[in-house]
């Protein structure tokens, strides 16, 4: 069985109608009061019964972040955020402390999961992935547990985790992204509610692939989910993430962290399909996505490959890196960006070197329609220390229409004289020429489209497992409906 | 039933600029004409109005096909009824192998008409044998459309896409142009196989040499916008000898 289809299912459906995802699930949910506060941060501890230190933990987060401006150096655009004037937990209102079992799962949540494509009973499920899903700020099933504990990997909801594991948590969180890493990350530090946690024992090979599907449901609530990857010596897992959200007029805040940690000869693959609404044709509501991701090769000869296809959200912020300090290790970045109508996307990577022969190799395809606006942000730092570092960066922009816009912002910083950093960047357009060549052999202008961009993401998509890119081809042709003619 | 291909005093304007002036032009099922002139003379400015290509103006006549009038049809409309373009210069697809641009293809017309698609294994069968009976190589299919291809493997590869796509009317704008013997031969080949009563073609070309391997029902002179002499194949040996000249000429009246 080919793997990830579960999100692969979640995107299948899309062929027939533009955001099939918009729907609202009606079902009461238990939300804190509105706005933030110390006492909300507490509210959110308490409703996980967590321990003392990540309750402290989260408020030393809060208070630093009410003293950090908003950052200006990225080229999105939007009003300033109302933070009182949002929830920031809301939960499907369950009996006792959430289901045990399958059974227990409303009915209504059971039913927009099927909705959704998402596979969350496991007789029903596709063998050979497990599913955790997200919904608002709980998790609400996470499959196939059993089956993975059998091997030693962990996999479940971060707020069992912390009440399972955490000695594993309490060494790991925040060792990649510290809590006063950045505005958005600091948020999510204070008050993250969700978010899936997984370790691999020394010498696993992981056996099925591992997804998380989040959704947002409820009205005027951010999502701050928090996943925590730990791949221990000679392990490696693929991991991937799915999301979506209802259609809403006004904006909602989505400021998620991820953090990844590779030890010895451990890899980690993790992909991301990014479909939350976008907002309508003339720009008004959509996600808000400024997300934190970064992963620490802290072993020698690790690996950690991003993956990310970014066709939703209003604005995306977001700079999946790599921090490379054990010798030999090795950071990937694979992206596919697309921004139509009034969508806008800041978007690229880091790659750190530190240890000796570090290498990192960057791909990314961007492809801006209407009035869309992306810019590729990409930094490559190479430490005095990291003898024979190497970085390829490859930067692709392709413009459909002329009201788009595309930039390159490569920031190269070595210290070593001997790293060998290449970088090469294009922007092309889709030319008359090909779209009518398409078209005298039948293919339609969308389909012609669609042809064309597929073709120049191929290199991204290649890096996908194969069933899930061939899905993503189709939710890259559906982005762009009506971007042409 | 009237010829396949009708097109009556057709006036074509490209960016303000008339380019063909009153060309008329019959084409019967089953044949296969060939249109000569001298550079400039608007042979691929007839092609692409055939075809459907945005920019050529039909500010007078018309171009009917099967009897219908092409004006109205959107490019991907005329393909899926019968029309092929082989273009003078084909166009690069980056990333997009041949194979998957093909089945797309194959597929979208098959849709159009009604007829069930053929999944990847009924394709690369149907693929397969056309490589075969052209001589093309099979590596040919994984590359990307045209990306990187030679002049040669471009005309080629226009003849690979008439055989899968197997068109009522192809019209062939210089396949021959720049070609070698081998090369010549798999285009002449790849024409003398579509050759049945109720297929017609169209080839446009500058020399007699393809011509003598397809030998055309009829040979059309094009200068000036419109047909200036029509005949047998022995019109492309005597331009041959005498080259445009004559109708050079013209421009000067
Ligand atoms: N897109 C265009 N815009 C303006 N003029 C054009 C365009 N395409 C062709 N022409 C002109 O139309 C005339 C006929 O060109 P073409 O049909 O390519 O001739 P041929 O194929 O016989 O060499 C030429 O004078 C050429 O310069
Ligand atoms: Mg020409």
């Amino acid at each position: 069985m080919a793997a990830t289809a579960q999100t692969a299912l979640q995107v299948r459906e899309l062929a027939e109608d533009r955001y099939k995802y918009g729907f609202v699930t009606d079902i009461e949910s238990e939300r804190a009061p509105k706005g933030l506060s110390e006492d909300i941060v507490r509210f959110i501890s308490a409703k996980k019964e967590e321990p003392q230190w990540l309750l402290e933990w989260r408020l030393k987060a809060f208070r630093h972040w009410l003293t950090m401006p908003e950052p200006q150096w990225s080229s999105v655009r939007f009003p300033a955020l109302d933070y009182q004037d949002a929830y920031y937990y809301s939960a499907p209102k369950a009996k006792g402390d959430g289901p045990k079992s399958l059974d227990e799962i409303d009915p209504e949540l059971l039913k927009t999961y099927e909705k959704l494509g998402i596979p969350i009973r496991e007789q029903e499920a596709l063998a050979g992935i497990a599913v955790d899903a997200v919904f608002d700020s709980v998790s609400v099933a996470t499959t196939f547990k059993a089956k993975l504990h059998e091997v030693g990997v962990i996999f479940c909801p971060i707020s069992e985790a912390v009440r399972n594991h955490p000695a594993l948590v309490q060494k790991y969180l925040g060792s990649v992204v510290p809590y006063a890493d950045n505005k958005h990350a600091t948020l999510n530090s204070a008050v993250f509610t969700d978010g899936s946690f997984v370790y691999v024992p020394p010498g696993v090979r992981c056996p099925m692939e591992l997804s998380t599907y989040f959704r947002i449901n409820a009205e005027n609530t951010g999502q701050f989910e928090r996943t925590l990857i730990i791949a221990d010596k000679g392990s490696y897992v693929s991991y991937l993430e799915g999301c979506t959200a209802p259609k809403r007029d006004v904006n909602q805040l989505h400021a998620a962290v991820v953090e990844l940690v590779a030890l010895d000869d451990a890899e980690i693959k993790y992909s991301t399909v990014q479909n939350w609404y976008p907002g309508d044709a003339e720009g008004r509501g959509g996600i808000y996505n400024f997300v934190t991701k970064r992963g620490a090769c802290r072993g020698v000869n690790s690996k950690i490959s991003w993956t990310q296809v970014e066709t939703g959200s209003a604005i995306t912020w977001k700079y999946p890196s790599c921090i490379l300090q054990g010798d030999n290790s090795v950071g990937e970045f694979y992206s596919i960006a697309i921004t139509n109508n009034h969508q806008q996307a800041d978007t690229g990577t880091k790659m750190i070197h530190i240890g000796r022969n570090t290498r990192s190799r960057i791909i990314s395809k961007g492809i801006s329609a209407g009035h869309g606006m992306q810019t590729y942000r990409g930094l490559v730092r190479v430490t005095a220390k990291a003898e024979g570092a190497r970085n390829h960066t490859q930067c692709d922009s392709l413009l459909i229409g002329s009201k788009c816009a595309a930039h390159t912002v490569p920031y190269i910083e070595s210290k070593n004289p001997k790293a060998i950093l290449e970088h090469e960047a294009t922007t092309s357009k889709i030319s008359e020429d090909q779209l009518f060549y398409l078209r005298q052999r039948g293919i339609s202008v969308e389909n012609a489209v669609a042809l064309v961009v597929n073709g120049f993401c191929r290199e991204v998509l290649q890096q996908l497992p194969m069933e899930f890119a061939v899905e993503a081809q189709k939710l890259v042709a559906i982005s762009l409906e009506g971007s042409v003619g | 039933m009237g010829p396949m291909l009708d097109i009556k005093n057709l006036h074509v304007t490209v960016g303000e600029k008339e380019i063909l002036k009153g060309l008329d032009l019959a084409l019967p099922a089953g044949e296969v004409h060939a249109i000569m002139g001298p550079n400039g003379s608007g042979k691929s400015t007839l092609s692409y109005v055939i075809a459907g290509r945005e920019g050529y103006e039909i500010t007078k006549g018309q171009i009917l096909f099967r009897g219908e009038d092409l004006a109205p049809m959107q490019p991907e409309e005329r393909a899926a009824k019968g029309v092929f373009l082989a273009f003078q210069y084909p166009v690069e697809i980056p990333g997009v192998t041949n194979t998957t641009f093909l089945k797309e293809a194959l597929n979208a017309i098959r849709r159009s008409r009604g007829e069930s698609e053929l999944d990847a294994m009924q394709f690369v069968k149907l693929l397969r044998r056309q490589t075969k009976e052209l001589g093309i190589p099979d590596d040919m299919l994984k590359r990307s459309v045209n990306a990187g291809f030679s002049g040669g493997e471009k005309k080629r590869n226009e003849i690979l896409q008439m055989a899968v796509l197997q068109p009522l009317l192809a019209v062939l704008d210089e396949t021959d142009s720049g070609l070698d013997i081998d090369a010549l031969k798999i285009v002449a080949a790849g024409v003398n196989r579509l050759r049945s009563p109720e297929r017609s073609t169209l080839v446009i070309t500058h020399y007699q040499r393809l011509l003598s391997y397809i030998e055309p029902d009829r040979v059309h002179v094009l200068a000036h916008g419109r047909i200036q002499r029509s005949g047998g194949k022995e019109l492309a040996a005597e331009l041959e000898r005498t080259g445009y000249a004559e109708f050079k000429a013209v421009a000067a009246e």
